[in-house]
């Protein structure tokens, strides 16, 4: 059933990486139930752009939980309260009218902040260039079924395969570690037949990246898997420590 | 300019590889001297730029994303046909080229369609190689599915989310090749303009959406990949950010837009709840199979569907095509949907849905089973609408989806300016007036894997590397208008948001040019468009400044191109007095209803050629010619 709701938001303004930040206060009036989060930011946006204001900038683009665009702390949390999800899936009939709700940029070194909750998250694609792939010349493949895969490791390899990249686990993350991230694409590779040949350089120049990028190491605490929109497990970073084990033999 | 498809000739079986003899080569020791400017890095650019610097050119990728990982190709859940016969169930590369030029309504080049049938299995070969996970049997080969109406199973997913999978496939590789350098990557680069020197493409401007700086990019070839323009209609399942920019200004530069009235709207989305709605969802055409079609047989009946008797109920798909029923293509099943709500049938608070029941299903496979098969989509559901499929119907309403026109290329994917080539979905070249499932994803790699490393190296063959300057007065005069553009847009400062303008656009666009178009209802959307563009250009509000991170003016751009994409839209659509495919003209249809297609007047596809703002663009035809699929009446009867 629609209700509107009236709702304060504490948001996190910062016009630049080098500027000083600080929380606004801004009401969200007759919000409808059914908008979702991003859908109810763009009625304040409207407002703010009516009165002659900035409005708020967030990234955002499928809105359908897959591309890993959106991602911001709500009320302390990845992706907000609901579980299993992104934020542009989440929507306003989880929260109460009257409710205050404060909204943060996804925290972490590594991922400085280019505006308001906007933040940079190139380390990503620099720890997928330093191995996150097969190296295989386009057009030379042989015929697919040539390589099989029992069913069971290419669940796995699809489980883990799902990862959008979107940096909530470094954004809940007390250490800001990567470690889910890059253990998922680590994964990946590693229960298919044709990452092996690479599968020691991979993981030893993917964590090379992800600590060079700044990220923190992993202490086993679990809330990269709590928030992950695709719950991916943190037994994908299990797997990530065997193989840099066996790389060393 | 007489048009010229490049098309060869000979047993259609043989034209690629015979052609493909033909095409000029660059040495592997000059590859490094030509510069690739590749923009947009979904499916059809990020397997362009890997392919392209594996062969050794110097590749620069703009993506106006933070990461080339994100392209709306990572949307795409259902999967990617390639004809391996792998089921033995009689599938060849000709049943899939004769379904797409068929599915496409005899409005697609059948050389192109021939040549994306027959590297469909290469296609999948790659992926494979690559570590895309398909989805496997027990023994570990490669399991397949049927998918849209096809009758063999020649559909390979990696769960519902084989776009992301095979984006993430090409992503990977050509970030391999940003790893060694050939790739040079730029994100959160927006293209604003095309340069046109002595007649060719030899850059771009693009503004850098951080700083706001405008940066010069020169090069020898440009690829465009970047997509469609399905968010002219404002609601659609594309993303946000997807636009017609790079497209539409190049079509500006002299490339022209091919058959732009072709744009699917998809069946099964889930329905617009309001005013605040920014988007809409796309449920899996998969739930057809199992999930029955209907509304109220009254109208104007507002009760709720549990208290509709059965006797009550017009299972109306499966009356009016008792033969394919509620499996119907998805251009008949989305006007089927709009006859019933136009008749006052349609349900929920606005009436403009229909119902997709699975309480049959239920009761014959019991709710574990739908649960198996559907689950996820059922969760997603009820996550954006709060009700509980399992007990109440779903509502679903067509929505803009994809869009087959696009800029006009030759066989070669080269559009009307040579140097620019356009691939995929931003091209026009593969799905005729209609596409068929599973086949956007095919066309999107083809492009890049397997056709431009044979196409772009023949045009490359024949020019002198580099010598271009980026102080060329070409490159001065498109800054310059790119850099007055944004100023004009800033300078405005009138009452009206980005928003509510293409919001305005939107409503236009899906009454009056959307699933069914008639003479009275596009003239009408062409001047009230033509209104919409003069509010916009004196009454906008953009707010913020041109050197700074600034959304609003990234969008006030992208709206300011989609009001003229949208009338191009419209002539086209008032142009062609046929109905095909997607295209469906109210005059032209038949006795029952059925779209009416008229090859010996309109056989043809249009090309736009662009005359000057608020001039009249000029009609080019192309003539299609059919070889081998002779042309015959869809009847799903």
């Amino acid at each position: 059933m629609e209700t509107t709701m009236n709702l304060k938001l504490l948001v996190w303004r910062q016009p630049g990486p080098d500027a000083p930040g600080k929380m606004e206060e801004y009401d969200a009036k007759e919000i409808s139930s059914d908008c979702s989060f991003l859908e109810m930011l763009d009625l304040v946006n409207e407002d703010l752009i009516k009165a002659g204001k900035q409005p708020i900038v967030f990234d955002n683009d499928c809105r359908e939980g897959i591309c890993g665009c959106c991602g911001m702390m709500v009320d302390g949390v990845a992706h907000g309260p609901d579980h299993g999800i992104t934020i542009c899936q989440l929507h306003m009939r989880h929260f109460h009218d009257g409710a205050t709700i404060v909204i943060e940029p996804f925290r972490s070194r590594a991922f400085a902040v280019i505006k308001d909750l906007v933040v940079d998250r190139t380390a990503f694609d620099m720890i997928q260039a330093a191995g996150g792939y097969v190296s295989f010349q386009t057009g030379s493949a042989q015929d697919a079924n040539a390589i099989l895969v029992p069913k069971e490791k290419a669940d796995l390899a699809m489980d883990a395969a799902a990862c959008i990249g979107c940096g909530a686990c470094v954004a809940q993350c007390k250490n800001a570690s990567a470690l889910l991230f890059t253990s998922a694409k680590v994964s990946q590779f590693a229960l298919l037949p044709q990452g092996d040949p690479e599968r020691k350089a991979r993981v030893k120049n993917m964590l090379a990246a992800h600590d060079a990028a700044g990220f923190g190491s992993c202490s086993n605490e679990g809330e990269c898997e709590a928030v992950c929109p695709k719950e991916i497990s943190i037994s994908n970073i299990a797997r990530l420590n065997r193989e840099l084990i066996r790389s060393n033999f | 300019m007489q048009l010229d498809g490049k098309c060869p000739d000979g047993p259609m079986a043989t034209r690629w590889s015979r052609y493909k003899q033909s095409l000029k080569l660059v040495a592997p020791a000059n590859r490094r001297k030509y510069e690739v400017l590749v923009i947009g890095t979904g499916l059809a650019g990020a397997s362009a730029a890997a392919t392209l610097a594996e062969q050794g050119y110097h590749v620069t990728a703009l993506t106006i994303l933070d990461s080339p990982r994100r392209a709306h190709s990572i949307a795409a859940q259902g999967g990617i046909n390639a004809a391996k016969n792998y089921q033995n169930d009689n599938d060849s590369v000709y049943r899939l080229f004769y379904d797409t030029v068929k599915g496409g309504d005899y409005r697609a080049r059948e050389a192109n369609v021939h040549r994306l049938a027959e590297v469909s299995a290469n296609i999948i070969d790659q992926a494979v190689a690559q570590g895309v996970p398909f989805a496997r049997e027990y023994g570990g080969t490669l399991a397949n599915r049927s998918f849209g109406g096809v009758q063999v199973s020649r559909t390979f997913y990696a769960r519902g989310q084989t776009g992301q999978q095979l984006l993430l496939g090409a992503y990977s590789s050509m970030m391999r090749m940003v790893g060694t350098g050939k790739v040079t990557l730029k994100c959160r680069r927006e293209m604003l303009d095309l340069v046109v020197a002595d007649g060719k493409a030899r850059g771009v401007i693009a503004r850098n959406l951080v700083t706001g700086e405008l940066e010069r990019y020169v090069a020898d070839a440009v690829l465009l990949c970047t997509g469609g323009y399905g968010n002219v209609f404002y609601l659609s399942t594309n993303a946000k950010n997807c636009n017609a920019t790079a497209a539409w200004r190049s079509y500006k530069r002299g490339a022209y837009m091919a058959n732009p009235c072709y744009t699917q709207i998809h069946p099964t989305c889930i329905p617009q709840a309001g005013d605040h709605q920014s988007k809409l969802t796309l449920m899996s055409e998969s739930l057809r199979n199992d999930g029955r079609v209907w509304v109220p047989k009254k109208a104007g009946d507002k009760r709720p569907a549990t208290e509709i008797p059965e006797e009550e109920r017009d299972y109306y798909l499966e009356r009016r095509y008792p033969g394919f029923a509620n499996l119907v293509p998805r251009d008949v099943a989305s006007r089927a949907a709009k006859t019933e709500c136009d008749a006052d049938k349609g349900v929920g608070a606005t009436g403009r849905a229909v119902y997709l029941d699975f309480e049959e299903a239920i009761g014959r496979l019991g709710e574990d089973v739908v649960r198996d098969r559907y689950g996820n989509l059922f969760d997603m559901y009820e996550r954006i609408t709060a009700e509980n499929p399992y007990k109440t119907p779903m509502r679903i309403y067509p929505a803009s989806h994809y869009t087959m026109g696009g800029l006009w290329v030759d066989y070669d994917l080269q559009s009307t300016i040579p140097g620019l080539f356009v691939l995929g979905e931003a091209n026009f070249s593969d799905h005729g007036a209609n596409r068929l499932g599973a086949s956007a994803l095919m066309q999107g790699v083809a492009d890049g894997y397997f056709v431009i490393p044979y196409t772009l190296p023949h045009y490359l063959a024949q020019q002198k590397a580099g010598g271009m300057d980026d102080a060329h007065p070409a490159f001065e005069e498109a800054e310059g208008d790119v850099r007055e553009n944004v100023e004009k847009l800033l300078s405005i400062q009138g009452q009206t948001t980005v928003l509510e303008l293409h919001r305005d656009l939107g409503k236009i666009m899906w009454n009056k040019v959307g699933m069914s178009r008639n003479a009275e209802g596009l003239t009408e959307a062409i001047s009230e468009i033509q209104d919409i563009k003069k509010t916009f250009w004196s009454d906008v509000r953009v707010p913020g400044t041109k050197g700074e991170f600034n959304k609003e003016l990234e969008f006030a751009g992208r709206v300011a191109d989609y009001i003229e994409v949208g009338e191009l839209l419209a002539r086209d659509a008032l142009a062609r007095e046929e109905s095909c495919g997607a295209h469906f003209r109210e005059e032209h249809q038949t006795e029952d209803g059925e779209a009416k297609r008229d090859d010996e007047n309109f056989m043809y596809t249009a090309a736009w050629e662009f005359k000057g703002d608020g001039v009249e663009p000029a009609l080019h035809k192309e003539t299609l010619t059919f070889d081998e699929c002779k042309p015959t009446q869809r009847s799903y009867k």
